[in-house]
């Protein structure tokens, strides 16, 4: 009556099907019930751009769009997202939503060892998309959670920011995007 | 009329200009190749069984039930790696007297901190390594634990090695001049007592190795997150006695480094050994929590030190001991001898007095080793120097300007030996001073300062002076024993398509080595800087070197570079000339086509040559070998250090009734002699000032009475995140060395070097209406708040 | 760091849910954000049999007004209390905490429902729905019960909540013209774990308050209300002496615990700090 098989029970670790929209794309993996997003993407699909940094949820490298929105993906298990939409940086990459922001952030040199960049540049792009011009504090705020040991902080405030003004200044020569 | 032209106006001037880092474009679309990516076929993961305590004998380990997990490959303890791995000593030979317990990869009866790996589990996969793991019994018996420093100084107490006199790994003393004289004669003293919590790296991406034997080949291939995959490859090779052609490491992107990956790690060895036992590939990636209780700490220091001065403020003497605990081994190659080792030799280092006396004790103890770290040794240096500089400022009633001013060693005075044994070449306190006064606006940070008083808010201006130890050259590691290289070596080859493709010893972890190493191959020889190819960080390929540390790639990996390829240039013009029917000297290169030097007139591309010389050699005239690959070394001489310096600001805000501190804004004048690329420059300074600021508000190893790391984890170990770092505000004054051609100096520590020391200034100035004090290292809310006896 | 191995359900419906938590034996966690969960999992702090995904089941969304409550669906996001004009409008005082939730990120996939049945100490919903007065809607078993926030938080991570039993809504009441709130914390850094925090709600008649509830986080065991702190100010007016004495009736109802970071003392000096400044605010009409 429930849809719960008792049998389930008796079957932890053995994997599951799982079905998302990766990147534009859709794809279906085999994973452990245990197997968290950032694993299975990494592992299981390859796209090792997503970076594990602490796997509890306070360093910002896994950061993927979950339907649209920016979530650590060390804390969510792949079973979970099953049905969902996911974007990684290498599909952002692809599709070309943030060159703008990989532009900058390159001209600026934005990041060193770049461990941290994919998880920053997902972050920038959602509070992008969320706050047209955001103010240096608020974007400062919106990285909060994105943990940089190389650079700093400043170059990426920067080049976050200087990506803010064009788009404004571009949406306003297009007769205004909003 | 034009403006007169400078260097940076001829082509392929890159050598000063601000150029992008050409690999940065594959980070930035997530197609970075770092060692936790790496997947190879058969490969097996591996995971370590730790130790709950912190000292403790092994009784007995039983492996019985993880056997029968399906999945699990194998377990192997101590002894099982001791058979195939021979044990190492971190001493150096010139720390005379020295000691360190031999160490191997997985302890045989005995743990000596809490964290330390005991077991191995190689699997399938990583969560059924874990899964066995929690299979596995360890008997052990507690022994006394060696926590606190002052315990373990006690004579008769607790010893970390049972059957040593003492827990005392090195003692040292430097006295120079006439320091009792100085103090007795003083007109001022000043005197503190300085504490400097334990940190750690927490690099974002942890450490991570994949071993791979082949028992075929007797290959070993080993692919490391390191700086320094030449020691390795020695290391790998004498400790498992495979011969060093037949050992390959690979150090492809690193996720960050910052000194703490490159040492040798037991979970590392071991892995080399699985993978020798296993004969398949083997990978293991520290998880975070592992990362805080086995990658080495650094700093923990104690420091007791006095300031004589004369009436006219003008600095006689220093006398300092330094009490430093370090784990329950020294590290190896390195030791962990050398940070405390550095910080009773920088301190004073910018000043001109002469009389100077230190002690330096080594304790062991029951943690973590502690070893080098960004900066070694240098932020404990700078914070005692520079306070115990506004101490006496303040007793004197002078500016913290006009006391530095006054007592910097002048710039032309140079060179010069300080009082603890550093030759310094030339460096420029007096115009960084000057620079910096402008640049922060202090007169105007003074008055805003005195005007908010009022209204009963605390701002508090900081500054910091400092010296920064680069290039080192082989007086140190290669004295001590250590087979370490300080020189660098690199293989220049023009491509056959009249490409330039450069492979070196100097690494790469995000700071720009292959950027600056093809900007100064392109400039030297005249070509596009796209069209220079750098590799790095493979010993199969790349020549023995020293590496990227101690803010080295710069000054002798460039260096390395700028001989190589005006070697490979002078062989270019070479056959050129032969061509053409020219003399050498009549030609030049620019812009990848050979030139009348005189008239820059094109004569032909160099693709040209390249193509004549590889594909129709039968054209040349009889005899000619054209050498267009050359391979060149540059090992440094003249001055042991390439000595930098610097001087750091700061202006913050404390609120005196909660005890958090708000950075507001940050300043640097810094020196590092000639500045290749001026937006790495910058890039370095700014990050180490923030891993600076780091240490001196948030981070700190937490230890308890037992042993036990309290705050191992990312949400308990603080770092320093975006929202309360401040914008940092550079300057930069040049004296390049005149030890080599390219005239520059490492920069990589100078940011960690002194902003812990600009903050600690900084809020004792916001406090000093409330005549309260801090000298310990991190500035907590609880350290202000007891300051100011609030609760 | 991978979790133990477990079985995964994701249920339809409360029914279903319910239903599979029975069967595991009790031996199961809902997740839904996951945010405090997935982590101890892959710590290995807890290892169920089985995990029941509940973020699928409609009945638990949604924001709307019924009655004189504002009733939140256990599933609405930390992000959705800055976004919702519902409870920008309603219940202000949890779209003013919001922002110090953690990370954005973390504040994308966070349910109130979870942050609520985790209870944690330190987390910032738990003590606001206590200074709302709020209601807990718990489905179980044995059928639907509200629990008032003030009955639901009993010791360290212990809540009302029994085995199986899950948070199906927060009821607010409706913010009203004649009430002020404020919210702060005092954090090392942002998002991270406040040293202290505190909401307040407060019903004035003209400038005298006429009630008011003030929760405390990060201070004990539990979300921490300071009855006896409300009481001195009740009746008052707003003045520095007022604040004064409520700020050294604190002691009476705080006993923070034994850290060596931040010792009791001093938690309680924050406390009292940070009550002169919320209080400050809430006179100026905040």
């Amino acid at each position: 009556m429930s849809g719960f098989d008792d049998s389930l029970l008796n079957e932890a670790d053995e994997t599951v099907r799982v079905r998302f929209v990766v990147n534009g794309r859709k794809v279906a993996c085999e994973v452990a019930p245990r197997e968290t997003l950032v694993d299975c993407l990494r592992d299981k699909l390859e796209l090792t751009g997503t970076h594990a940094g602490c796997e509890m949820g306070a360093c910002g490298a896994c950061l993927v769009q979950l339907d649209g929105r920016a979530v650590h993906s060390c804390l969510i298990f792949a079973v979970q997202a099953d049905g969902a939409t996911i974007d990684t940086i290498e599909g952002l990459s692809e599709l070309g939503a943030i060159a703008d922001l990989q532009a900058e952030f390159h001209r600026r040199n934005a990041l060193q060892c770049g461990f941290c960049t994919p998880g920053m540049l997902v972050n920038a792009h959602e509070l992008l998309s969320q706050t047209a011009q955001p103010s240096r504090e608020e974007i400062r705020d919106a990285l909060s959670g994105n943990y940089c040991r190389c650079t700093g902080y400043e170059a990426i405030v920067d080049a976050i920011d200087a990506v803010a003004s064009e788009r404004m200044k571009a949406g306003g020569a297009g007769g205004g995007v909003t | 009329m034009t403006a007169p032209l400078t260097s940076l106006d001829r082509p392929n001037s890159y050598i000063g200009r601000s150029v992008p880092r050409p690999n940065a474009k594959r980070l930035l679309a997530g197609r970075g190749r770092y060692i936790s990516d790496l997947r190879l076929p058969r490969m097996l993961y591996a995971a370590f069984l730790r130790s709950p305590h912190a000292h403790a004998k092994i009784v007995s380990i039983n492996t019985e039930q993880v056997r029968a997990v399906e999945g699990v490959h194998l377990v192997a303890t101590g002894t099982d790696l001791a058979k195939i791995c021979t044990p190492w000593t971190g001493t150096l030979d010139h720390f005379k007297g020295m000691t360190s317990a031999p160490q191997l990869p997985l302890p045989l009866d005995r743990v000596v901190w809490a964290g330390q790996a005991v077991v191995a589990v190689v699997a399938e996969s990583r969560a059924i390594a874990e899964d066995a793991l929690e299979l596995i019994e360890v008997d052990y018996e507690d022994l006394p634990v060696v926590v606190d420093l002052d315990a373990a100084r006690e004579a008769g107490g607790a010893l970390v090695n049972p059957g040593s006199v003492n827990n005392t790994c090195f003692r040292s003393q430097l006295d120079n001049g006439a320091v009792d004289d100085a103090f007795a004669h003083a007109t001022h003293v000043v005197e503190e007592e300085f504490s400097f919590g334990r940190h750690t790296a927490v690099t974002l991406e942890p450490r991570a190795i994949v071993a791979d034997y082949d028992p075929a080949a007797g290959m070993l291939t080993v692919h490391h997150g390191t700086q320094t995959p030449y020691q390795f490859q020695d290391l790998y090779s004498r400790h498992y006695n495979i011969p060093e052609a037949r050992v390959r490491v690979i150090a492809s992107d690193i996720g960050g480094s910052f000194g703490m990956k490159l040492h040798v790690y037991h979970e590392d060895m071991a892995v080399v050994g699985l993978s020798i036992l296993l004969g398949r590939p083997v990978k293991y990636v520290a998880d975070r929590i592992e990362s805080f209780v086995s990658d080495i700490h650094a700093r923990d220091h104690r420091v007791r030190a006095r300031m004589a001065l004369d009436a006219q403020g003008e600095i006689l003497a220093m006398d300092v001991e330094d009490l430093t605990a370090i784990g329950a081994f020294s590290t190896y190659p390195r030791t962990s001898v050398v940070e405390g080792n550095q910080v009773i030799r920088l301190m004073g280092a910018p000043y001109r007095f002469k009389n100077y006396r230190a002690t330096l004790e080594v304790i062991f103890q029951n943690k973590v080793q502690t070893s080098q770290y960004r900066a070694v040794g240098h932020p404990i240096a700078c914070a005692v120097t520079e306070r115990l500089v506004d101490m006496a400022a303040a007793k004197l009633g002078l500016d913290p300007f006009a006391i530095r001013a006054q007592n910097v060693i002048p710039d032309g005075a140079y060179p010069q030996t300080s009082p603890t044994g550093y030759r310094f070449e030339a460096l420029s306190h007096q115009a960084c001073l000057k620079r910096l006064h402008e640049m922060m606006d202090y007169d105007g940070l003074r008055a805003e300062q005195a005007d908010l008083r009022k209204r009963g808010i605390y701002r508090g201006i900081g500054i910091a002076a400092f010296v920064e130890i680069t290039n080192p050259s082989p007086a140190f590691y290669g004295v001590g024993g250590a087979r370490i290289s300080s020189q660098d070596g690199a293989i220049l080859s023009l491509t056959p398509s009249g490409e330039v493709r450069c492979l070196i010893s100097v690494t790469e972890q995000g700071q720009g080595t292959e950027a600056i190493i093809s900007q100064i191959v392109a400039d030297q020889l005249g070509l596009a800087q796209e069209h220079v190819k750098v590799i790095t960080g493979d010993t199969e390929m790349t020549p023995h070197g020293g590496a990227t540390w101690a803010c080295r790639g710069a000054g002798i990996g460039g260096e390395t570079a700028l001989q190589a390829t005006r070697a490979l240039k002078r062989n270019i013009l070479e056959i050129a000339a032969l061509i053409l029917q020219e003399q050498p000297s009549a030609l030049d290169i620019i812009d990848g086509q050979v030139v009348d030097a005189a008239t820059r007139n094109q004569r032909m591309p160099i693709a040209e040559i390249a193509r004549i010389a590889y594909f129709r050699s039968d054209t040349l005239p009889p005899g000619t070998q054209a050498q267009l690959t050359v391979s060149h070394h540059f090992a440094p001489q003249g001055y042991p250090f390439a000595f930098t310096n610097g001087i750091q600001g700061c202006s913050l805000e404390v609120d005196v009734e909660t005890g958090l501190i708000k950075l507001l804004k940050h300043f640097i004048v810094e020196d590092c002699g000639r500045v290749i690329n001026p937006m790495l420059v910058d890039e370095q300074l700014r990050g180490g000032i923030v891993q600076g600021l780091g240490a001196a508000l948030f981070e700190e190893c937490r230890y308890s009475d037992t042993g036990q790391l309290v705050n191992g984890s990312l949400a308990d170990y603080l770092v320093p995140m975006p929202m309360e770092m401040p914008d940092i505000v550079i300057g930069h004054v040049e004296t390049p060395t005149a030890d080599t051609e390219l005239g520059a100096k490492g920069v990589g520590e100078a940011g960690t070097a002194a902003a812990s020391a600009c903050v600690l200034n900084a809020v004792n100035d916001a406090l000093a209406p409330f005549a309260v004090t801090i000298n310990s290292i991190p500035i907590t809310p609880l350290k202000v708040l007891t300051a100011l006896k609030r609760f | 760091m991978k979790a133990r191995a477990f079985s995964y359900f994701r249920a339809a419906t409360i029914d279903h849910a319910l239903d599979a938590h029975a069967r595991a034996g009790d031996d199961a966690r809902f997740i839904a954000g996951g945010q405090s969960l997935v982590p101890a999992l892959s710590l290995r702090l807890q290892a169920p049999r089985l995990l029941i995904d509940i973020t699928h089941i409609d009945e638990l969304r949604g924001v709307r007004r019924e009655g004189g409550h504002l009733r939140i669906g256990a599933l609405t996001r930390h992000c959705e209390m800055l976004s919702e004009p519902l409870i920008a409008e309603f219940a202000p005082l949890l779209h003013a905490a919001a922002p110090f939730v953690a990370h954005p990120a973390i504040r994308n996939r966070g349910t109130l429902g979870g942050s609520v049945a985790l209870a944690d100490p330190a987390s910032e919903f738990p003590a606001m729905i206590l200074a709302l007065d709020a209601e807990i809607e718990i489905t179980g078993p044995s059928g639907r019960r509200r629990v008032k926030a003030d009955d639901f938080f009993i010791d360290l991570f212990e809540t009302a909540l029994q085995p199986g039993e899950l948070i199906t809504a927060i009821y607010v009441p409706l913010f009203r013209a004649d009430q002020r709130f404020a919210f702060d914390e005092l954090a090392r850094r942002r998002g991270d774990y406040a040293l202290v925090g505190c909401g307040m709600l407060a019903t004035f008649a003209g400038e005298r308050i006429h009630d008011i509830r003030i929760s405390y986080l990060s201070v004990g065991n539990t979300p921490t209300r300071v009855r006896g702190t409300e009481a001195t100010l009740i009746g008052s007016r707003l003045d520095a002496e007022r604040i004064a004495a409520a700020q050294a009736a604190l002691e009476g109802d705080l006993a923070p615990p034994e850290s060596d970071e931040v010792p009791p003392a001093m938690r309680l000096h924050l406390a009292r700090v940070l009550l002169g400044r919320l209080l400050g605010r809430l006179g100026e009409g905040a």
